[in-house]
């Protein structure tokens, strides 16, 4: 016999989870940038990290969001392969999820309803939404508002196979000096590499929205990951732009297998405010 | 210590400003971002009169959140103003002397900037919520039908900013990061 969901219960974790991330920084963000306002040693940059660490203060104290650009909201769902969502579509379900939240939360509706046309639809839907059959009897709901500061500064490439890991490092480091200051740093590196086109895409947006605290548990991504990061906080680009050592918070890896001929690559750039709240549902 | 600022900007203002200089501004500001700036361009081609004076003035490149309770305004970040490109120069011909945004700015701009002796201030980006609590006052003055993309006149007490590129061209994007990368690799040495 399937798990019945009704989608109400989709509807209502997406309405609660849209405002709670826009107004509390998640745990693993918060952490990351305590530690390194305590190691930042340039004037400027640790005055800036002061600055951000304060907002994101205020923000939960007075439960107002934490920027202003409270994103296009992206979902990851993973359904369980035993499970029957009953009582209405699941789009639908999510989408008054989001409309709910927007409305309720006092949350920027940044949504135009047609890219070139760009009337805004008003209620910040829809969301766009990945969906993934698993294993089991449960849904776990990702949310994770996409402000476009750092959404616009990010990038694919479709690299060649003797590019190597080499290529993959230079078209990273390429992408974060390009951006500089425009993404809002210290920055969240989202990367995917491996599969096509779309599933680097995809798969560099799951890795921004992993917890900062896990790395890769592959030994060769772990390493890569670690590695990513020392560079590019050797950029020198630091808080906002205006230099010092904290340019990204951390670098999430994720991999697929991809084909001969090619070597797809993705770069997902958050800001500081890396909005992320998951949620199982049974 | 942060050097305060008073609006309207005059000459003197901008010429003593450095890149890299942290700023708090106090006075009228007005909002606009990339709706606003389109039809701000639109009304000046058509030769008929902007919803406000550009003259000393700033514009900050904003879009906030919707006030919520007691609030005069909801949480009011920087957008990334190198969207803004396009149509700034035309703006500082007619007497802007200021812009409140964050990220880069094309050359065009830069070159703008020193002609016609303006300053483009960065705050700091994301901090939306820290930032709302120095704006005393909103209101919406023009463009109403954009909704968060609408114009406003706001009234601000000691707003953060720094001073991203100076009336002479200094672009503290670039002088800061070799500053530290300078500082950094001297550092260096003197451990070897």
């Amino acid at each position: 016999m399937p798990n019945k969901i009704h989608v109400n219960k989709l509807t209502e974790s997406v309405r609660h989870m849209v405002m709670e991330c826009n107004y509390t920084l998640s745990p693993d963000v918060k952490e990351k940038l305590n530690d390194f306002y305590k190691r930042e040693d340039w004037p400027l940059a640790k005055e800036l990290l002061a600055q951000i660490i304060e907002n994101s203060d205020i923000a939960h104290r007075d439960q107002v969001p934490i920027c202003q650009d409270t994103g296009l909201v992206v979902v990851f769902l993973e359904v369980g392969q035993e499970v029957q969502l009953v009582g209405g579509n699941l789009t639908d379900a999510i989408n008054e999820g989001v409309r709910q939240g927007y409305a309720q939360g006092f949350l920027r509706k940044s949504v135009v309803e047609d890219p070139i046309n760009r009337i805004n639809t008003g209620d910040n839907t829809p969301a766009v939404i990945h969906t993934e059959i698993v294993e089991g009897d449960k849904v776990k709901v990702t949310v994770a508002p996409k402000g476009f500061g750092s959404e616009n500064m990010s990038k694919v490439k479709m690299l060649k196979p003797a590019d190597g890991k080499e290529g993959v490092v230079d078209f990273i480091l390429e992408t974060i000096t390009t951006a500089g200051g425009n993404p809002c740093p210290p920055i969240v590196v989202g990367v995917g590499i491996g599969g096509t086109m779309e599933k680097a895409a995809i798969l560099s947006k799951k890795a921004a929205v992993r917890s900062l605290d896990k790395r890769n548990d592959n030994k060769y991504y772990k390493e890569l990951e670690e590695e990513l990061l020392t560079k590019i906080n050797n950029l020198g680009i630091g808080p906002q732009g205006f230099g010092g050592g904290t340019t990204a918070l951390a670098v999430n890896v994720e991999y697929y297998p991809t084909h001969i001929a090619g070597l797809p690559v993705a770069v997902n750039i958050n800001c500081h405010v890396t909005r992320h709240l998951s949620k199982i549902i049974d | 210590m942060s050097i305060k600022l008073r609006t309207p900007l005059t000459e003197q203002d901008t010429d003593k400003l450095k890149a890299g200089e942290l700023v708090e501004i106090t006075g009228t500001i007005y909002t606009a971002r990339d709706a606003a700036h389109k039809r701000l361009i639109e009304t000046m081609e058509k030769g008929d009169a902007l919803p406000f004076e550009l003259d000393g003035n700033i514009i900050y490149y904003v879009g906030p959140t919707p006030a919520k309770g007691e609030q005069v305004i909801g949480s009011a970040g920087p957008t990334t103003s190198g969207r803004m490109d396009k149509y700034t120069p035309a703006l500082l011909e007619k007497g802007l002397k200021g812009m409140i945004g964050k990220g880069l700015r094309s050359q065009e701009v830069k070159e703008s900037i020193v002609k016609n002796n303006a300053v483009y201030f960065s705050a700091v980006g994301g901090a939306a919520a820290l930032i709302s609590q120095r704006i005393v006052k909103s209101e919406v003055i023009a463009y109403e039908d954009l909704g968060t993309e609408g114009i406003r006149k706001l009234d601000v007490e000691n707003f953060p900013v720094i001073v991203a590129i100076d009336s002479k061209g200094n672009d503290y994007y670039e002088i800061g990061k070799q500053k530290y990368l300078e500082n950094k690799n001297n550092s260096l040495k003197n451990l070897v």
